[in-house]
């Protein structure tokens, strides 16, 4: 749009009058700001010899963590919807067939580049399973770009470390047919090529 | 000249034309519903997610007389005064109580499915289904089981539209397929010690509009959404099938079949789908390598032009061996770039392998013996600048009996195509420069080494059995340290600019009276270029 746009509709400051001219009474107005502040109660805190103290951990966004099903494996059923979510494209996965009976599908790998994460929570909320949790871990360091690249170990970590701070927010599992895997229309033999 | 209304809309046909409902609804810009029909397959009308309100308009008073029930719109003939209505209530009905008794106990592993993304059930369920789930069971995982080596059923994402049972019987005719049990506990199998194992097996994974066939070579490589569709051609063997390369960050995850009714219809043979992998084998060839005494070392693709131009020039009586893989526009180009060094260059057709014999199937559609993609091109544009066909075998014996100098092989074949006492017989020549894909004895005798494009990586034409020519762009970048051809080609040319295989073809259609065709624009499903051999 350039300036000499019809569409815009150029508008001159209001005058000021003769208290805005004398400058007293605006500068008297910050002075009851600044006075108030001097003795409201303080927000602040003097990180970090004081560590700041965290409202609801449940929603805190901090470190991710993958939590971990009630058989202490990995949750996460590898579908790529983090990935897919994430506007800051920091996460990779390597999905591969699960070699447990109930379960289709896993993460052979699965790295958080937390360096490039921007912390929006979005994988947290596209996660079908609740697999990928962020915790209220905030002051997140390393010495390397490479130790800030969490792989699926250290994810597993920080949820062995906040599992208890911080139970998981669902604690549903996905259900199988009829809880054993078999689907209740399944009455027949299981034929079909040999395996 | 029959008219059909469809939701008021009054549509034109040809009186040799025969549709239903979905077609002729399609024409009018509505998109119905469908599972079970397929256009390759015969009409069930199992799945009823077509169904609409059919009429009929009384030709003498215009008076519409309705159905009072709802009839699928598969299986109902579009003919003259025949009245569709595609998205009344009750047909919106229907759909929604067909979606929900299909979803009844349909487990919702969409996040680990396949299929989700391109899923029928998924996108249908989206917009005409219910937003609740009345249902009490909530399954999450399917039974699975292998229906063959390249095919793996998940049994309870299944919808029995019967289009897999119909494939192999209609199409391939082989009949491994088949329905078990019945009601509620019908499920698709094989029967017992006889495995889907045709060489049209893969179709089936495209035809099944939900996740219940998984293609077991592309099982979890990739999420549907991440990939990027390129029409291409198929070039495992002569019959060049229209294809899709679906590719993520030049990586190919799968080869589909794209519609072509003059080449493949809807389906590839499994040949084809599965025969990308060695375009990201680790055996590529990467580097361009010059010989040194014994020794080869590496050199610049900067430098190579001029430098091999000289020596070229200098060598005396020139060859070069134009492979059934290069596309025409880049067989014109190496053709011309040799000739225009020695005009009495010998320019030879590579050799062409073949296996086993033509397979035609019950419908129609055709496997090549001929496993290369453009030997019809190539040798129309080796005639056209010597006036005959010089074969391989030909080829072979001229190197030892006539005063060839110099040779540019172009390689491109998937595995070896040239043993070591054949490459005996290039020791006599003063140079030679080959581009392959692979090492091979000859390569290695190489005074210049090229890597070469593979089929996904080039761009161009090429011309199947049959004479169809059809045209296509590159689907990922070659690999780091490798030229395409015909890239390399227009830059030894010294033309301006980037290498455009279009006004290449332009330049052979007016050249080549074979390919005079070409001149006008063409489609996505490429063109006959006998029908002006027949004109002429």
């Amino acid at each position: 749009m350039k300036p000499n746009d019809p569409s815009i509709r150029w508008i001159d400051p209001p005058k000021l009058g003769l208290a805005g001219k004398m400058y007293l009474p605006l500068f008297l107005q910050g002075l009851r700001v600044t006075t108030k502040h001097l003795f409201a109660p303080k927000v602040t805190v003097s990180y970090p010899e004081q560590e700041p103290e965290i409202g609801n951990p449940l929603i805190y966004r901090g470190v991710h963590r993958l939590n971990r099903d009630d058989q202490g494996r990995v949750k996460c059923v590898a579908c790529f919807l983090c990935a897919t979510a994430c506007p800051a494209h920091c996460i990779d996965i390597v999905g591969v067939e699960s070699p447990w009976d109930d379960r289709e599908k896993y993460p052979e790998s699965f790295t958080i580049d937390e360096l490039r994460c921007i912390y929006c929570g979005m994988c947290e909320e596209a996660c079908p399973v609740d697999a990928i949790e962020l915790t209220s871990l905030y002051n997140l360091t390393g010495r390397s770009r490479d130790e800030m690249i969490f792989d699926k170990e250290k994810l597993l970590s920080v949820y062995d470390q906040t599992k208890d701070a911080e139970p998981m927010q669902s604690g549903v599992q996905p259900q199988p047919y009829g809880g054993t895997g078999v689907s209740p229309v399944d009455r027949r033999r299981n034929t079909g090529a040999a395996k | 000249m029959a008219i059909v209304i469809v939701d008021g809309q009054e549509i034109e046909i040809g009186d040799d034309e025969r549709l239903n409902g979905i077609e002729i609804a399609r024409r009018a810009g509505v998109d119905v519903p469908h599972y079970c029909w397929h256009p390759g397959l015969s009409v069930v009308a199992s799945c009823r997610m077509c169904l609409m309100e059919t009429g009929r308009k009384d030709p003498e008073n215009g008076e519409v007389s309705m159905v009072p029930k709802l009839v699928p719109g598969c299986q109902t003939p579009a003919t003259d005064g025949v009245v569709f209505i595609t998205a009344s209530e009750k047909v919106l009905n229907a759909r929604a109580m067909v979606e929900e008794d299909l979803l009844i106990d349909h487990p919702i592993d969409c996040p680990i499915c396949d299929k989700a993304g391109e899923c029928a059930l998924q996108d249908y369920h989206f917009s005409h289904g219910r937003s609740e789930r009345r249902a009490d069971v909530r399954p999450f995982t399917s039974r699975r089981r292998p229906m063959g080596e390249t095919v793996s059923l998940f049994v309870d994402r299944c919808v029995m539209c019967t289009r897999c049972v119909r494939f192999t019987r209609e199409v391939t005719g082989t009949h491994e397929l088949m329905i078990t049990d019945r009601g509620s506990g019908e499920e698709i199998d094989v029967f017992p010690g006889y495995p889907l194992a045709n060489k049209l097996s893969g179709n089936v994974v495209d035809l099944c509009p939900v996740g219940a066939l998984g293609d077991v070579d592309f099982l979890y490589q990739q999420r549907v959404w991440f990939m990027k569709p390129h029409d291409g051609v198929c070039a495992g063997c002569s019959r060049g099938c229209s294809i899709v390369i679906e590719e993520n960050q030049d990586r190919v995850y799968r080869l589909k079949p794209r519609e072509n009714p003059a080449v493949n219809q809807w389906w590839m043979c499994d040949e084809g789908r599965y025969g990308f992998h060695h375009v990201h084998s680790e055996k590529r060839l990467t580097e361009p390598r010059r010989r040194v005494g014994d020794e080869h070392e590496n050199i610049e693709w900067s430098e190579l032009p001029g430098e091999l131009g000289e020596r070229l020039r200098s060598a005396g009586r020139l060859s070069a061996l134009l492979s059934p893989h290069l596309t025409v526009e880049e067989a014109y180009l190496l053709a011309g770039y040799i000739r225009g060094i020695d005009s009495e260059a010998v320019l030879a057709l590579g050799p062409i392998p073949v296996e086993g014999e033509d397979e035609t199937f019950p419908a129609g559609f055709i496997i090549c013996a001929e496993k290369c993609p453009n030997r019809r091109g190539v040798e129309e544009v080796i005639a056209h600048f010597t006036g005959r066909v010089t074969t391989f075998d030909e080829y072979l014996e001229l190197l030892e009996n006539s005063e060839i100098r110099a040779a540019w092989i172009s390689g491109g074949y998937k595995s070896d195509w040239i043993d070591e006492p054949t490459a005996e017989r290039f020791a006599g020549l003063d140079l030679l420069v080959v581009q392959d894909l692979f090492d091979s004895p000859l390569y290695q005798r190489a005074d210049y080494q090229l890597p070469g494009a593979a089929f996904a990586e080039r761009q161009g034409s090429y011309v199947n059995h049959v004479d169809r020519l059809q045209s296509f762009d590159w689907a990922v970048r070659a690999p780091g340290g490798v030229h395409v051809e015909g890239n390399l080609y227009w830059r030894l040319l010294e033309r301006p600019g980037m290498y455009r295989a279009e006004a290449v073809m332009g330049e052979v259609a007016r050249e080549i009276g074979y390919f005079a065709a070409a001149a006008e624009p063409y489609g996505p499903i490429g063109l006959d270029l006998k029908v002006n051999l027949l004109a002429v």
